[in-house]
């Protein structure tokens, strides 16, 4: 079946079989490896993308059910090439990651709530992150990351010309 | 790639997706596949055809009718959640939704999707449940309508016709008086399934006198159920009338066991948030409640 998929604002037209989850047609189809394939029902969050703007699981949208969504996956997050994008940035100084695998899926429910609540609480924090798991790093330094990715946005919007930081 | 193989429909109008459902006796709707992408992943579903109904604006919105607040099924939860309409007009669904999956779930998830796949557990029937929601089906050229007491059978079972599709949740408006609601449940992990739920409405006249009295049991029989507290009416809802009449109400109820809690634990939990449940509708009420 044909779909047309907008992904990191990039179209392409794939065919796939209709029981081909978001998530394949990402790894598979346009060899985007960084969302992370975990339990692949539901359950940990790994293959967080973004649709719409707002965080979703890849693995519960068949690729056909894409069509017309606007599609952004952890390879969209940075602005460039050998870049890191503000919440990545702060993932690494906050040591929010040690093995990785749920990082992408993190980091982009993260971009998500700051894109809607631009002053979190670690409550929100927590809420925006329910629904994925970290089995190595912990969540106190996630949470953490968060925290401070969500103040360095905030500050790099505040500043006026003429205001320096602190 | 999990699922067995399926042909994939996406129609844009209710005859349409009546017509696909009517052509495959294995066809299958799906909205916003929260609970049935993980049953195709696992092959415990295996349609032969899914008939996505997102498309169909008709099943899409929340408005305010003579017959109530009207939710169409492909409504996403997430839209439920910070709608003003339900926030005032059915204060007990709009806390229960923060209980509904995460927030990358209810982006997709649906209210109708939640009712049609009738687990035990869903804080979405169990709300329909407390407060007699009505759930519409077209199938065919025929308009059916449920009440919840005799739409959920079993564990993620409904009298839904076979070749139907659910097209709206009526729920009722919010009665006159000092409205308050309370919903509680407990899980091993934030918005989980819920070994035990419970949601409660009252309301209280000007005196502060309750006036009427709802509650409901979720997650710990096959079905969700109301009970009946009727007796709380004429009292002034104090912590021990409630406790009294939540031991009472419960006294019959039917509880399963199974890998995740047993069937003691259930009875307790269940007992314990029914009165929080109550209590925080009491205060909520007392607060001024979700008067708009």
């Amino acid at each position: 079946m044909k779909v047309s998929l907008t992904v990191n604002n990039r179209k392409t037209d794939i065919d796939v079989e209709p029981r081909t989850t978001l998530l394949d047609a990402l790894r598979d189809e346009l060899s985007l490896k960084g969302t992370h394939a975990g339990c692949e029902h539901g359950v940990c969050g790994a293959c967080t993308v973004m649709v719409d703007g707002v965080a979703v699981r890849s693995c519960l949208m068949f690729a056909v059910q894409g069509e017309g969504l606007d599609i952004t996956t952890i390879e969209g997050i940075a602005r460039g090439e050998g870049e890191l994008g503000i919440v990545q940035d702060a993932f690494c100084e906050t040591h929010g990651l040690q093995c990785g695998y749920c990082t992408p899926g993190m980091i982009v429910a993260a971009q998500a709530l700051l894109r809607q609540n631009q002053t979190p609480t670690d409550d929100e924090i927590r809420e925006a992150i329910s629904g994925n798991i970290c089995r190595c790093t912990g969540y106190g330094q996630i949470v953490e990351a968060i925290r401070l990715a969500a103040k360095r946005m905030r500050e790099s919007n505040a500043l006026r010309a003429g205001e320096v930081a602190e | 790639m999990k699922p067995a193989p399926f042909s994939y429909v996406r129609p844009s109008s209710l005859a349409e997706a009546c017509d696909a459902l009517a052509s495959d006796p294995d066809a299958r709707v799906i909205a916003g596949g929260q609970t049935l992408v993980p049953m195709l992943a696992m092959r415990l579903a295996r349609p032969t055809l899914l008939v996505d109904v997102t498309a169909i604006a008709d099943l899409v919105g929340i408005q305010e009718t003579e017959a109530g607040i009207e939710i169409g099924a492909a409504t996403r939860q997430a839209h439920a959640l910070v709608s003003d309409l339900i926030r005032t007009q059915v204060p007990l669904l709009s806390k229960a939704l923060p209980n509904v999956g995460h927030p990358p779930t209810r982006a997709r998830g649906t209210v109708g999707g939640s009712i049609a796949h009738g687990d035990p557990s869903a804080e979405i029937a169990l709300a329909a449940t407390v407060l007699n929601a009505t759930i519409h089906y077209r199938d065919g050229d025929e308009d059916l309508e449920f009440q919840p007491d005799e739409y959920f059978i079993g564990p993620t079972l409904t009298a839904a016709p076979p070749s139907g599709c659910l097209t709206k949740v009526v729920f009722p408006k919010r009665p006159e008086g000092r409205v308050g609601a309370g919903f509680q449940e407990i899980a091993s992990r934030r918005s989980d399934y819920a070994f035990a739920s419970a949601g409660g409405q009252v309301v209280l006249d000007q005196a502060g006198t309750c006036v009427a009295a709802l509650l409901g049991i979720g997650s710990v029989g096959d079905v969700p159920v109301a009970i009946d507290v009727g007796g709380l009416v004429g009292t002034r809802l104090d912590d021990g009338q409630i406790a009294e009449a939540v031991a009472a109400a419960l006294e019959g109820l039917e509880v399963v066991d199974d890998l995740h809690a047993t069937a003691s634990y259930r009875k307790r939990a269940a007992a314990r948030l029914a009165f929080l449940a109550l209590v925080e509708a009491r205060d909520d009420a007392r607060a001024g409640g979700a008067a708009a």
